[in-house]
């Protein structure tokens, strides 16, 4: 037997023999416990709620008229604060990682300022701007313009709660990347647009994805800014989300359940597209390493 | 304002330009209206509002349940992001993969599940004598549902860099494993564990879809802080629930302040 090969075996004796301790068996058994219990068993009470009469009653929840604005709705904020916060996330990773200016910490942190505000403060500002008692509310009037308790608001909303997140899986990357090929790219004769169509996006590729899906999971899940600036009139301002808080409080149980076996199935094609675009990422990045 | 080194790089002011009109027109500006219109108060009555009977209790209330279930969290996330990065099992890739289930499944979901979990009537609220649902205990539950993920992931990657062969020298010195823990492993994790426990306490304190169902929403029992934004809203008190926003305001800014500043010092070790 070679070296290499007696180390090797040798190696996975040893690793074999850490994991079949004791403690290892007890912290497995503990993180299989803590991963049924915590986030399987809410899943399970989801899908069995919403189940519970039959698929007939499922089909007929989800496919009411008011369930299918409040889609449409839900849609329509998502393929408006998406786009929008796409283009801004990649102008921002642009700025604060190719260039070096004052002030840039201080960017980077209002730019996740979003991220700690709560939703239900984010509603509350929008409400105060632009609801009746708001500083643009004589204008709005002389107008005839709604965007608090309105499709405007919620979109705003919206885009407020998903600001961040594409700019925040860029940042990072484009730190560690560099500009090295994009100066090689700008040497060799390209111009600005070709340098960032054949060069950057290229390389930040996987790591856009990866924003843009956790952009669209909270924008089709937010609840509390939402509600905030919806004023919840039902078939007109409601998402999926509120349209579950309504039917729920009117002890509706199965048709809330039914709508959030909806929103379950898209949080967990997100996860899956997540896992997918993240190795991507990380076999991106290894294969930079070499 | 100075741009370094590559003179060739183009797009600085286009960028610059259209991020900071971009942040100021959807962040900044509402932000600062707040504040402004939250000087309609003066500070006496900003006072007396803050230390109402049913403010203070919500403020209690919400750091309370907050701090509860990241310390929690700080506990369990450990064990999920050790026995993630450490063991080889059966399933480790799925419970990998379903860490991220709270961040991906909508609140108003998390909420209404948790609340039919825990109802007195509910799988695992029939278990217990006592009620879980509608008290403070079934709100921390559905913070430690919401903010679980923050821990795992911010202790995954250190966990994953710290070389096993410091810990297997530090046992050949004749450590015994809770020193190695204590000694070893400890100091290298504080400050992602310290991360993650700000990252899950901030959110917990701002949490509301999640919590809204299960709180049940009782006054002086079960009301938290952002509920008292809405209810206050739902009453035309705009100044009231501006004096409470600003508050929150401020606490979210100190605990992003201090998350930046430990990210900072997490990076050389990366």
């Amino acid at each position: 037997m070679s070296i290499a090969s007696a180390t090797l075996a040798k190696d996975s004796a040893v690793r074999a023999s850490v994991q079949r301790t004791p403690a290892a068996l007890i912290l497995i058994g503990l993180a299989w416990i803590i991963f049924a219990v915590v986030l399987l068993l809410p899943l399970y009470i989801v899908v069995t709620q919403g189940l519970q009469r039959g698929l007939d009653v499922f089909w007929n929840a989800i496919s009411e008229p008011d369930a299918i604005s409040a889609l449409k709705l839900t849609l329509l904020a998502t393929g408006i604060s998406v786009p929008l916060n796409l283009v801004f996330g990649v102008a921002a990773a642009w700025c604060v990682t190719k260039f070096e200016f004052r002030g840039k910490s201080l960017l980077i942190t209002l730019i996740d300022m979003p991220f700690s505000v709560s939703p239900v403060v984010a509603g509350l500002i929008y409400v105060l701007l632009f609801g009746s008692q708001g500083v643009f509310a004589p204008f709005l009037q002389a107008h005839d313009l709604q965007i608090v308790y309105a499709v405007p608001g919620i979109v705003l909303a919206t885009i407020f709660v998903t600001f961040p997140f594409v700019a925040r899986e860029l940042i990072p990357l484009m730190e560690e990347q560099g500009t090295t090929e994009e100066e090689a790219a700008r040497l060799l004769g390209a111009n600005g647009w070709q340098m960032f169509w054949h060069v950057t996006l290229p390389n930040v590729k996987w790591a856009l994805i990866y924003g843009v899906v956790l952009c669209t999971a909270r924008a089709m899940g937010e609840f509390g800014a939402v509600s905030v600036v919806s004023g919840h009139i039902r078939g007109m301002t409601n998402t999926l989300p509120l349209h579950i808080e309504i039917l729920y409080n009117e002890y509706n149980i199965v048709a809330a359940f039914s709508v959030a076996i909806l929103l379950l199935a898209m949080a967990l094609v997100i996860l899956l597209l997540r896992q997918w675009s993240e190795s991507r990422l990380s076999r991106s990045l290894v294969r930079d390493d070499e | 304002m100075s741009h370094r080194t590559s003179p060739v790089i183009p797009g600085f002011g286009l960028t610059l330009g259209y991020t900071i009109s971009y942040l100021a027109l959807i962040v900044l500006i509402p932000l600062g209206a707040m504040l402004i219109y939250s000087l309609q108060m003066t500070a006496e009555q900003w006072w007396s509002l803050i230390s109402s009977r049913q403010v203070l209790f919500s403020l209690k209330l919400s750091f309370g349940t907050a701090l509860f279930a990241a310390l929690l969290n700080g506990v369990l996330g450990t064990v999920l992001a050790w026995v993630l990065v450490r063991y080889r099992f059966p399933g480790r890739r799925i419970i990998d993969a379903m860490v991220d289930m709270p961040f991906a499944l909508p609140t108003a979901v998390a909420g209404i599940a948790l609340t039919s979990l825990y109802a007195p009537n509910g799988l695992i609220g029939s278990l217990f004598p006592f009620k879980i649902a509608y008290t403070p205990l079934g709100i921390t539950l559905a913070l430690v549902f919401v903010t679980l993920p923050f821990v795992v992931r911010t202790l995954q990657p250190v966990l994953a860099d710290i070389p096993k062969e410091i810990e297997e020298a530090a046992t050949c010195l004749g450590a015994r494993p809770l020193q190695v823990f204590r000694h070893v492993l400890l100091p290298s994790l504080l400050p992602a564990w310290v991360t993650g426990f700000a990252l899950a306490f901030a959110r917990g304190v701002g949490e509301y879809g999640s919590v809204v169902f299960i709180a049940g929403n009782i006054p002086l029992k079960t009301e938290i802080l952002p509920l008292l934004i809405v209810s206050k809203l739902d009453q035309y008190d705009y100044k009231g629930a501006t004096g409470i926003g600003v508050l929150m305001l401020a606490v979210s800014f100190v605990l992003l302040l201090l998350i930046n500043l430990l990210q900072r010092r997490l990076q050389p070790q990366n």
